[in-house]
């Protein structure tokens, strides 16, 4: 239980602290199929939520919807900009919400070639978040991309190889660099670790709880996957057809689930 | 201009009255808005794609009876594209025209600058084949323009990052972005870097026309043209060894020209009219007999 202690010291829940994001009775269907129904939640600066469940119980849709890539049937999502104001996501005008996207907020798709260019440089895919903001130092741009290279343990000797020539395993990592060098607080993650091999796998887990830690990231991370679940996530929400069956503490939602279905897959899934 | 509208089976400068308006709308529009790309119906013009359809039809558009016309290809009046729209509009306009740039009310060029600075009073018509900057790496169109709207330019810099990383300097000779105002980036069309600097603060108007795409933009007089570059790669004009062999003209651009099967050349003015003005004043280059400037 070493890793649950480590994971807890990042989160700030005292009295005075608020959310970073709220969501309240978001809804998105597809016709008259149901995306997610009736969803609520908080989450805290520094904290990593899972949201777990089988294929199409909703976890995508929802994702979505909260970063603001698809828009709600109905309920709000909120977020507490950098000025400590709590703004309506679906009421931001559209420069603004870029901008949240690009400097304040990561999204990490599990296929890389989603989130990556694959047809420039490892340093200029580092480096396109700062331009964006008007970083004009070819010299400190390059710095900052070895920089990150090597955080996410991308030899720097690749900064100038196109994505293209990496395995599924660096791609991703490089993934990662490009969302966190505007150091933003929130990141989304959708089965990060989905394509890849069980050993590229572990690496990957590894290397992401370290980076969630020492920068303090608030994460939600879509995920099938229970272990990868436990492994990062400070809470976690189980969905069921579109809708949330059952909300907790990870380790405690793990130890003693308590809605039948999450009982079941429990069951099924941490045997092995 | 009725006489001549009647003289031949067009109307004055080919286009019919009513797709005239609509051009110089845009155009309007696009004074209005600089750097900005303003969609047209581009028509079907007389000549292919490729050959200043957009170009022709601005300049069309804003040509009256008593402008003076000149057309240059890569600097020079002489080439079969700009021989052939001289003419087009000397048959459908019966316009004057010229090869001197001074005596120009409107030019239309195709990848240069002239070399005279331009004044007021004057415009500049460009050919543009294609007028998205952010094209190369973005190709939907619905997202470039979401881009230039909320001024998402990261993208231009990608570029030249890649550019340094590859070349270690910025290797964009040809169509080097530019902001304008401070707001849009904008293609100069396949002029070369090295004139930049002249759309910066001109005196003249300058028009794009871009036929296939359907866009024009524009640079009203005075404009702020600032090409793109970073901090510690600042934007740098190309730079000659030599002045020109014919007429000896320095700060000028220069084409090379093969003299001979055995490697022999020499480099000459790219703007035949400036080239052809400094020896009628009596200047040489090293080719003619030099006579210093
Ligand atoms: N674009 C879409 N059009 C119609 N139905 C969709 C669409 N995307 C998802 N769905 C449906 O919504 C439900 C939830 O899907 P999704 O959010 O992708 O689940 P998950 O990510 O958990 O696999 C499923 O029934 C799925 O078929
Ligand atoms: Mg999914």
């Amino acid at each position: 239980m070493i890793a649950a202690a480590a994971k807890i010291e990042n989160l700030d829940r005292s009295s005075e602290a608020l959310p970073l994001l709220s969501v309240r009775s978001l809804t998105r269907t597809y016709g008259t199929r149901i995306g997610c129904a009736d969803v609520s939640f908080d989450i805290w600066p520094g904290e990593v939520l899972a949201i777990v469940g089988e294929s199409g119980s909703g976890k995508t849709t929802l994702l979505n919807c909260i970063s603001t890539r698809l828009e709600p049937t109905s309920g709000t999502i909120s977020y507490r900009m950098r000025d400590g104001e709590m703004r309506d996501l679906y009421q931001l005008g559209e420069a603004e919400r870029r901008h949240l996207l690009r400097t304040d907020w990561g999204f990490v798709h599990q296929n890389p070639a989603d989130g990556l260019r694959m047809t420039v440089s490892a340093g200029a895919n580092v480096g396109e978040r700062l331009m964006a903001v008007g970083q004009r130092h070819y010299g400190r741009l390059r710095a900052t991309a070895t920089d990150w290279l090597g955080r996410v343990e991308i030899d720097a000797g690749r900064i100038d190889d196109q994505p293209r020539a990496f395995s599924g395993g660096m791609r991703q990592r490089l993934q990662i660099a490009r969302n966190l060098v505007t150091a933003p607080r929130l990141v989304f993650m959708d089965e990060p670790t989905g394509g890849l091999d069980v050993s590229v796998q572990a690496r990957l887990l590894d290397l992401l709880r370290g980076l969630v830690n020492d920068l303090g990231l608030a994460v939600i991370i879509v995920t099938h996957d229970l272990a990868v679940a436990r492994l990062l996530s400070h809470r976690m929400l189980v969905m069921k057809d579109g809708r949330v069956v059952e909300h907790g503490l990870t380790d405690r939602l793990l130890d003693d689930p308590q809605a039948p279905y999450t009982q079941l897959l429990v069951s099924s899934i941490l045997q092995v | 201009m009725t006489a001549r509208t009647q003289a031949s089976s067009y109307n004055f400068a080919y286009l019919d009255e009513q797709t005239k308006r609509m051009i110089r709308r845009a155009i309007l529009k696009a004074i209005a808005i600089p750097g900005y790309q303003v969609p047209f119906a581009s028509r079907e013009m007389p000549m292919p794609y490729g050959w200043g359809t957009g170009g022709v039809q601005v300049t069309a558009a804003i040509l009256g009876p008593d402008d003076v016309l000149k057309v240059i290809d890569q600097g020079a009046d002489d080439t079969t594209n700009a021989v052939s729209i001289r003419k087009f509009f000397e048959r459908v306009a019966d316009v004057e025209t010229t090869t001197r740039t001074v005596d120009a009310t409107i030019i239309q060029t195709r990848h240069r600058i002239p070399e005279t600075p331009l004044r007021e009073g004057q415009v500049l018509v460009y050919q543009v084949p294609i007028p998205e900057p952010l094209r190369f790496l973005e190709p939907r169109e619905t997202e470039t323009r979401k881009m230039h709207a909320l001024e998402e330019y990261g993208l231009m810099h990608v570029k030249l990052y890649e550019d340094i990383a590859r070349n270690g300097h910025i290797a964009t000779t040809y169509a080097y972005p530019v902001k304008v105002e401070g707001r849009y980036v904008m293609d100069p069309s396949p002029t070369p870097k090295f004139d930049n600097p002249k759309m910066h603060m001109s005196e003249a108007l300058q028009l794009f026309g871009a036929g296939r795409e359907k866009r024009i933009y524009a640079l009203p007089p005075h404009t702020e043209v600032v090409s793109l570059d970073f901090e510690d790669h600042p934007f740098e004009v190309q730079r000659f060894d030599k002045p020109c062999a014919l007429c000896g003209g320095g700060q000028v651009y220069l084409d090379e020209v093969v003299l001979d099967d055995r490697g022999g050349r020499m480099f000459v003015c790219s703007d035949t009219d400036h080239c052809e003005s400094r020896r009628a004043e009596g200047l040489r280059g090293e080719l003619l007999g030099e006579v210093a400037q």
